[in-house]
């Protein structure tokens, strides 16, 4: 199995606080990693790390290395808005941009990159990505209507589109699912199982049954710790660890 | 359920002093409203028997003449109003897009004063300096140092609501953008302005409608001008400028003329902020 993402002593902070003490594993290339852990344990810090969202934030710094193909991506020479376009990320609210109807929600990766496609690669394109995350049927006869107009499930299977549009490699989800119903979130997991044909997945999520249902591996992090990672099935049925094992029975603290 | 006579007695008293409290707050909002309504209803009688098809064609004729009109400043507010525009929205955007962008600079801190201090500098001040560093040592009065003098006036109001709208942009929506590999400066310019133009815009116009209204700035800049103005270094008349030179003129003719003049300053002034109402209806994003 080759490994897609490789973290190496990755340590995150915002101003003097440290997020993330030396955190280090791989990410596995067309498999679905699942980050799973009690709130402010670092999860979302350490995909936002990974294309290099993190240093966004104003005071936001991090040491060690994330090597995507064996590439560091944060050598002096790597720019992050390139890093950016080969790492898609889905957010924890869908986030469609406002001004936009759907199709150009779906090529603003491109649009907004200034790459303009003749109107049939275009069209091709948007219907390929809608189709991919599984919005296309839903959609189709409504392409030109804002992207604010669908539903919350909707909206994020659009996030996903828009994100797959730009082609990346790999895709990162910071709990996609927590503002969805129970059947969109159904519709996100089924998603994710097509997907990873194609791409290497991260996702975070707070949802362990999520985890357990969708990844292939689990890390389980607990106050900026990476404290075990391991194929989902090991990790769920006969964690090496205590504090793995109270967090997913349900009897943490 | 059972309720105690000392806990009645003591929802009665409660709900009497609920009444009071909204009545005195309609009250005064009625208080409020009373000059609004008292303005336009004077304006208009003074005025409207004035405003006539002259009043917008003619130029104005020399004292004993009757008739005559304000095409000349009706014209004028416009080319000054416009002018001030074309400078003041471009640097008052452009500021205010820094500021929303960069929030906690030291940099922007020492801005955002400077444009609070300036908003509240005397509009009169700001002629006389125009006068001052533009108009003596250059072209003596002119459109152009009209127009400069109002858009200095406008540049704080235009910043600050810019900055205010662009806050009002969620940042899921930049961050959104940025990990699509959207580089930062067009984030900013394709997402996040675009996606408060419509709050910028309502901004502009309501600075717009106040400079237009300014009559002190131009005294010293634009000063007035009887005929028509042909250059931007030539003074020129305003609508501001006219009504109060024809409304401390002793002449009658003079007077009724300076009250139909405010009545079609006020119009247009009105005009404006009701095309605000009309194209930010529906959306609540714009507090204002």
């Amino acid at each position: 199995m080759l490994d897609k993402v490789v973290v190496k002593h990755l340590r995150a902070f915002f101003n003097k606080n440290e997020a993330l003490h030396d955190v280090s594993l791989n990410f596995a290339e067309n498999r679905v990693t699942a980050i799973i852990g009690p709130s402010g344990c670092g999860k979302s810090t350490l995909v936002r790390c990974i294309n290099r969202m993190h240093e966004v934030v104003p005071g936001a710094t991090c040491t060690g290395e994330v090597m995507l193909d064996g590439e560091d991506i944060y050598a002096p020479s790597v720019d992050p808005v390139q890093v950016r376009r080969r790492i898609g990320m889905v957010f924890q609210k869908p986030t469609p941009f406002p001004t936009m109807s759907i199709e150009d929600n779906v090529a603003a990766g491109l649009k907004l990159n200034g790459i303009n496609l003749a109107r049939a690669d275009r069209d091709r394109l948007v219907e390929q990505s809608l189709r991919r995350s599984a919005l296309w049927e839903e959609v189709k006869d409504r392409l030109g209507r804002p992207g604010a107009s669908l539903s919350g499930g909707q909206q994020q299977r659009l996030c996903v589109a828009r994100a797959l549009a730009v082609e990346p490699e790999v895709l990162l989800m910071d709990e996609p699912c927590s503002a969805l119903d129970p059947i969109s979130t159904a519709r996100i997991e089924e998603l994710l199982l097509e997907l990873k044909e194609s791409y290497t997945i991260i996702i975070v999520t707070h949802n362990m049954q999520q985890a357990g249902r969708c990844s292939d591996y689990t890390a389980f992090m607990y106050a900026g710790d990476l404290i075990e990672f391991g194929e989902t099935r090991q990790i769920f049925t006969t964690p090496a660890r205590r504090e793995t094992e109270d967090y997913i029975t349900g009897r943490f603290g | 359920m059972k309720v105690s006579p000392a806990q009645r007695r003591h929802d009665s008293y409660r709900k009497i002093k609920s009444n009071l409290m909204v009545g005195l707050t309609i009250g005064a909002t009625v208080v409020a409203l009373i000059p609004l309504f008292f303005v336009l209803g004077y304006l208009l009688s003074k005025g409207a028997a004035s405003v006539n098809w002259d009043f917008f064609t003619k130029m104005p004729v020399p004292v004993g003449q009757v008739g005559g009109g304000m095409a000349n400043a009706i014209v004028g507010t416009f080319e000054l109003v416009g002018l001030a525009t074309l400078m003041g929205v471009p640097i008052g955007v452009g500021a205010g897009v820094y500021l929303a962008e960069n929030r906690g600079s030291q940099l922007a801190q020492v801005i955002r004063f400077a444009a609070d201090v300036m908003m509240g500098i005397p509009t009169i001040v700001v002629g006389i300096f125009v006068y001052g560093i533009f108009v003596k040592p250059f072209y003596g009065f002119s459109t152009l140092s009209g127009a400069i003098a109002l858009a200095i006036i406008m540049i704080p109001l235009v910043t600050r609501t810019a900055e205010e709208m662009i806050l009002l942009v969620p940042q899921e929506m930049r961050e959104a953008a940025l990990a699509l590999g959207v580089p930062s400066w067009r984030t900013t310019i394709s997402v996040v302005v675009r996606t408060a133009i419509s709050g910028i815009a309502t901004g502009v116009i309501l600075a717009v409608a106040r400079v237009a209204g300014e009559t002190a700035p131009l005294l010293f800049t634009a000063f007035g001008n009887r005929f028509w103005s042909t250059s931007l270094f030539q003074p020129i008349s305003s609508l501001t400028v006219q009504v109060y030179t024809y409304a401390i003129s002793p002449f009658a003719d003079w007077q009724r003329q300076a009250w139909a003049g405010a009545l079609v300053l006020t119009a247009i002034v009105l005009a404006m902020e009701l095309g605000v109402r009309w194209m930010t209806r529906g959306s609540a994003r714009v507090a204002r």
